[in-house]
């Protein structure tokens, strides 16, 4: 059997504070295979962004060893780890993160911008992945001019704009309401049954029951893990 | 990423925040307009001085009795002789560097022709003037050494008084009364142009030294046959100037018995020196202007870091995701460096042009203000160095900002509010 997409070994997360440490990963063992579809579910502060963060090279763990498709994250440089997230990883924000002012399509080529690729070749596919989205006439809108759930839309096309390995999405829905949640979450529960790699971090037991894995944290461990 | 790309990244920001952007160059702005426009308006002055002095011939001397710290030669001292057309002639004669040499003495008058009136200056002169001067005639004749022996009634009139008094023309032959004097006419000069000081030098009427002293009151000095106000003389070409005048000198002190050591009762007068003294009086203003205008533009810079300091913080959370997405730190570190660069050469082109626009105002409005001798003159290298320096000031002070952006954690930057 193939190596997993994703394996991490006695993974810790320090936060060096002035009043003492703070323990937000206090070693996680989990392997994610590809095409798998998670929930990441837990307490507030149990350490699941700490741990989508590790995932997705935006952050280094204190210890621990963490593979993901391929590449051993824990000993990159600053500027490796930038293109591996280029690369391998797309991010889906709660507060979508999209460029004000920028129009949607010039929103979901950005990723692409870092890889060289020219105006041309960025547009045509940024294109083809808001019209994944179901976006494609609202390609010249500014975010201002889209709803809550469009933006979301537009945030998760720029994170596939890349073609990455895995998409990492936290907490997702959390800033829209239930039926936009639910025209999101389609668009995901799509995505992930066309093959990508789909890590979703929620309070929400009903986004988590579309996952088919649920991987529970309370204070920086694993306490339950359900297929 | 490619540096076209990095530039169209950098215009997309600067154009969302238009309002911000223009405020934030308008140091550079009018540092720059500062500078193009004194620096222009200093070279424009030059250029038209430099041209003026030229003409008044860089192989030229002009020497006049009385010593330099007198500073006259209307003193009635023994020392003060003035000098007369036998210095003239031994000068001619005794020195063979000098290749010309004329006296001059000259008065206000008033010369009349058929009713019409015009106040003009007499020169008397001898034959030699108009080659000491490499002044050229566009009709007729100089008045010839018999001539000057005999002190004829003849003058060699400028520009100025031949349109006046001859609107119509036919000035060559007719006659023109001075002091109830007629003169004839012989010669019109072409047209000189401005003297060093801005003053008309086509207002003149040239007659022979010998008619001027005895026909105008007021040359006559005790003790000096011929007296002449001032002596011109023009060196030889490929002579050295400073031998010349070291050697001139020697000959006026045996000439006009200055004992030795004792101060000299004569001055000579050296355009080449005027000019290189200017030159250099030129240079240090420049210098100065240059100084400050760099002030000006450093202070624009640091308006420039400011806002750039502001802006890095102010799209943190752009930062932010463009690191998460995949930019590198030095394509962040990147990016406000170009916006900085961009704004500042913005800023030199816009200062560019005002500068060049408030420079021409200047010249064309300075004579109705009283300002003479004003001219611009952007010689292009300096807009090429303006626009360069406000290029380097962008990087300079943009550098910080563009650092502080590219060392920003990911995830922090992610959260900022
Ligand atoms: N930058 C930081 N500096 C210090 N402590 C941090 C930092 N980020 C997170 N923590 C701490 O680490 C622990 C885990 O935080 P984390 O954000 O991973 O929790 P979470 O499970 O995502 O919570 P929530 O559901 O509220 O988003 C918390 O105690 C938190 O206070
Ligand atoms: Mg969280």
């Amino acid at each position: 059997m193939a190596a997993p997409l994703i394996r991490a070994r006695g993974l810790t997360r320090v936060y060096k504070l002035g009043g003492g440490d703070v323990h937000a990963l206090r070693g996680v063992d989990l392997d994610i295979e590809r095409g798998e579809y998670c929930a990441i579910m837990g307490a507030s502060g149990s350490g699941k962004s700490t741990f989508m963060n590790l995932l997705g090279a935006l952050d280094r763990p204190t210890s621990g060893a963490l593979v993901v498709d391929g590449e051993a994250l824990q000993d990159k440089r600053p500027d490796e780890l930038a293109q591996f997230r280029n690369r391998a990883v797309g991010f889906v924000f709660q507060q979508f993160n999209l460029l004000p002012r920028t129009t949607a399509l010039d929103n979901v080529a950005l990723p692409l911008l870092y890889r060289g690729w020219s105006l041309a070749r960025r547009r045509k596919r940024a294109e083809e992945c808001l019209r994944m989205v179901g976006l494609a006439e609202r390609m010249d809108h500014h975010p201002s001019q889209l709803s809550g759930g469009q933006q979301q839309r537009v945030a998760i096309a720029r994170a596939l704009a890349g073609e990455p390995a895995i998409l990492l999405a936290d907490e997702p829905t959390g800033a829209l309401d239930s039926q936009t949640s639910d025209d999101v979450m389609d668009i995901f529960d799509r995505l992930n049954a066309e093959g990508i790699t789909l890590i979703i971090v929620t309070h929400e037991a009903d986004v988590g029951a579309r996952a088919r894995r649920r991987i529970t944290f309370r204070d920086g461990l694993i306490v339950e893990d359900v297929t | 990423m490619s540096l076209m790309a990095a530039v169209l990244v950098a215009l997309t920001a600067l154009r969302i925040n238009a309002l911000r952007s223009f405020l934030a160059i308008l140091g550079v702005i009018f540092g720059v307009a500062a500078v193009i426009t004194t620096v222009s308006l200093a070279d424009g002055a030059r250029d038209a001085v430099e041209t003026r002095i030229a003409a008044l011939g860089a192989n030229t001397l002009n020497i006049s009795a009385g010593s330099r710290s007198r500073g006259g030669r209307q003193g009635g001292a023994g020392s003060d002789v003035p000098l007369n057309d036998a210095d003239v002639n031994a000068l001619r004669t005794e020195l063979d560097f000098i290749s010309a040499a004329s006296g001059l003495v000259q008065a206000g008058v008033t010369a009349v022709v058929d009713g019409a009136n015009w106040p003009t200056t007499l020169v008397g002169s001898n034959a030699d003037y108009l080659d000491v001067r490499d002044w050229r005639l566009t009709e007729g004749r100089m008045f010839n050494e018999g001539e000057v022996q005999r002190a004829s009634r003849l003058a060699v009139i400028g520009q100025t008084p031949a349109r006046e008094l001859f609107p119509s023309g036919g000035a060559l032959g007719a006659t023109i009364r001075v002091n109830s004097q007629p003169y004839e006419v012989v010669g019109v000069l072409s047209d000189l142009g401005a003297g060093a000081f801005g003053q008309d030098q086509n207002d003149v009427l040239l007659a022979p030294v010998s008619t001027v002293r005895s026909r105008v009151a007021g040359f006559a000095r005790a003790g000096v046959r011929d007296p002449v106000q001032q002596v011109w003389v023009k060196v030889a070409p490929g002579v050295d100037m400073a031998a010349a005048t070291a050697e001139l000198e020697d000959f006026l002190r045996v000439r006009r018995n200055v004992a030795p050591g004792a101060e000299d009762n004569f001055s000579v007068r050296n355009f080449a020196d005027l000019i290189r003294a200017f030159t250099e009086t030129q240079r240090v203003l420049g210098l100065l202007l240059a100084s400050a205008g760099l002030i000006t533009l450093l202070v624009g810079g640091i308006g420039i870091m400011n806002v750039m300091l502001v802006s890095v913080t102010e799209r943190t959370r752009e930062i932010g995701l463009r690191l998460a997405v995949g930019a590198r730190r030095r394509d962040i570190r990147n990016q406000f460096l170009i916006e900085s660069v961009v704004l500042c050469s913005l800023g030199g082109v816009i200062g560019l042009g005002v500068g060049v626009a408030v420079a021409a105002t200047i010249e064309s409005f300075g004579p109705a203000l009283g300002l003479t001798g004003l001219a611009v003159s952007v010689e292009p290298s300096i807009a090429v160095v303006a626009i360069g320096a406000a290029a380097t000031v962008g990087i300079l002070f943009g550098f910080y900002p563009a650092l502080r952006a590219s060392r920003l954690d990911p995830i922090e930057a992610l959260r900022h509010e």
